[in-house]
């Protein structure tokens, strides 16, 4: 248990460095960047008590959102996705009830967990833009950004999940 | 009781959920608009000393062109010191006296400790505060251009609304007549910035330099913002008006604060004129 707290500490810490220094910077064709940060959500151990999830992704976007200036925009995005992941991930899988203590993404089969992680980061990158850019003259940049950014966060954290996570805990 | 207890155990997730969602939502309605404090910041003293130290590897890497401009602004500066002398020379040679002459702005000097350009409303940090003398609504310029005005201040760092952000509307003018214009931005790239409110009277060509208007108290008139990229003139009124920077808005080290002296004075009159 201690262990479980101290790896997702660890894993919060590099999260928010690996936005905040390196992908914020990375300006793609001159202008995507990487939400990587997300990945929060896609780990995190799954329980009945959703509380936790909540109020740590709360935290993690805030903390993004204090480094770049950017209101409460990625809060508000990650406390979203933090609150349907459960949902979602319940109907991709199509049980009713899993295994909560045993879940690890590296055991599910890869369709799955692409199907997950694309669904939660386009929802998360919709919401992110759409605050960001707040009014709906600016509809098609939304949309646009959405879609490319949203490629670019699924590759990385896809590559992430598979170099760094262990298949077997 | 009894049921209103049960109620909240049945949702409190949905509770929690509802609660930090608003409170994100605050936050972002907070940062849209411009003149009330804010909260969420890169101007404290976690993440500007984070920053801070960052820049300060980052600088290594600059110090190519960063030399580079400052060679150029010396030489520009020392033709202009080159064109004084001639008339110190003539007759006609006037003594400022001392006594009756006001500054009216002073310069200081930051370094931008963190820069964004690729979102729709970008922000600078820059390392001084409110203890090296900053209040918000200064302008910060560079050698080569502006670069937008500060917005939030802690004691040693300060937020930059840079002119690549939608609440961003500076006053502006053609270099080579006296019509007024603002300068706003559409988001698509930061190379270029809009020119709006330009009356038709005014002829533009591609090419025409924009210098600052000086009508606010923010900016002194006649620093070089871009030239005229192209524009369109529809319906007897000019629609849009591209202006390429000469700024290069992605690689900004050093900036100078521009304070103005007089600015409480003129600010003060002008809502007196209002008021009557």
């Amino acid at each position: 248990m201690n262990n479980l707290i101290l790896s997702n500490s660890i894993r919060f810490i590099v999260l928010v460095l690996l936005q905040v220094l390196i992908f914020n910077h990375i300006d793609l064709f001159g202008y995507l960047n990487p939400l990587i940060y997300i990945v929060w959500v896609f780990l995190f151990p799954i329980k009945k008590n959703k509380n936790l999830i909540l109020f740590t992704s709360f935290l993690l976007g805030l903390s993004i959102d204090f480094f770049s200036d950017s209101g409460g925009i990625n809060a508000a995005a990650m406390v979203f996705i933090a609150f349907i992941r459960l949902p979602i991930l319940k109907a991709i899988l199509r049980k009713s009830d899993f295994d909560y203590l045993l879940f690890n993404l590296r055991t599910i089969s890869f369709d799955k967990i692409f199907l997950y992680i694309a669904t939660l980061t386009v929802i998360h990158h919709f919401i992110v833009f759409s605050l960001e850019y707040f009014s709906l003259s600016d509809f098609t940049t939304i949309i646009s950004n959405t879609f490319f950014t949203s490629i670019f966060t699924i590759l990385i954290s896809i590559l992430g999940i598979q170099l760094f996570v262990k298949k077997t805990k | 009781m009894q049921q209103i207890i049960y109620f909240f155990r049945k949702f409190r997730n949905f509770l929690l959920f509802l609660l930090l969602e608003i409170l994100a939502i605050t936050f972002t309605i907070q940062y849209h608009s411009y003149h009330t404090s804010k909260f969420v910041n890169s101007a404290n003293l976690l993440t500007g000393g984070f920053y801070t130290k960052i820049n300060s590897i980052n600088e290594f890497f600059l110090l190519k062109t960063e030399n580079k401009l400052l060679i150029e602004e010396n030489v520009r500066l020392k033709n202009l010191l080159d064109k004084k002398e001639i008339n110190y020379s003539l007759e006609n040679y006037q003594v400022i006296d001392s006594t009756k002459y006001f500054q009216k702005y002073e310069y200081l000097s930051a370094k931008v400790i963190n820069n964004n350009f690729t979102k729709r409303n970008n922000t600078l940090t820059i390392n001084k505060g409110t203890n090296q003398g900053l209040t918000s609504d200064l302008g910060v310029i560079n050698s080569n251009g502006i670069i937008g005005v500060i917005k939030n201040v802690s004691s040693n760092y300060s937020t930059v609304l840079s002119i690549l952000n939608s609440s961003s509307k500076i006053n502006v003018r053609l270099k080579n007549s006296n019509h007024f214009g603002t300068l706003t931005w559409n988001g698509k790239t930061h190379t270029t910035t809009q020119l709006m409110d330009i009356p038709r009277q005014a002829l533009i060509k591609i090419g025409d330099t924009i210098i600052t208007g000086g009508k606010s108290a923010i900016f002194p008139e006649g620093i070089n913002i871009g030239v005229i990229k192209d524009f369109n003139f529809e319906n007897n009124q000019y629609q849009q008006i591209n202006v390429l920077l000469f700024n290069d808005m992605s690689s900004i080290g050093y900036v100078q604060i521009v304070k103005n002296l007089q600015k409480n004075e003129q600010n003060q009159l002008e809502q007196n004129t209002t008021n009557e």
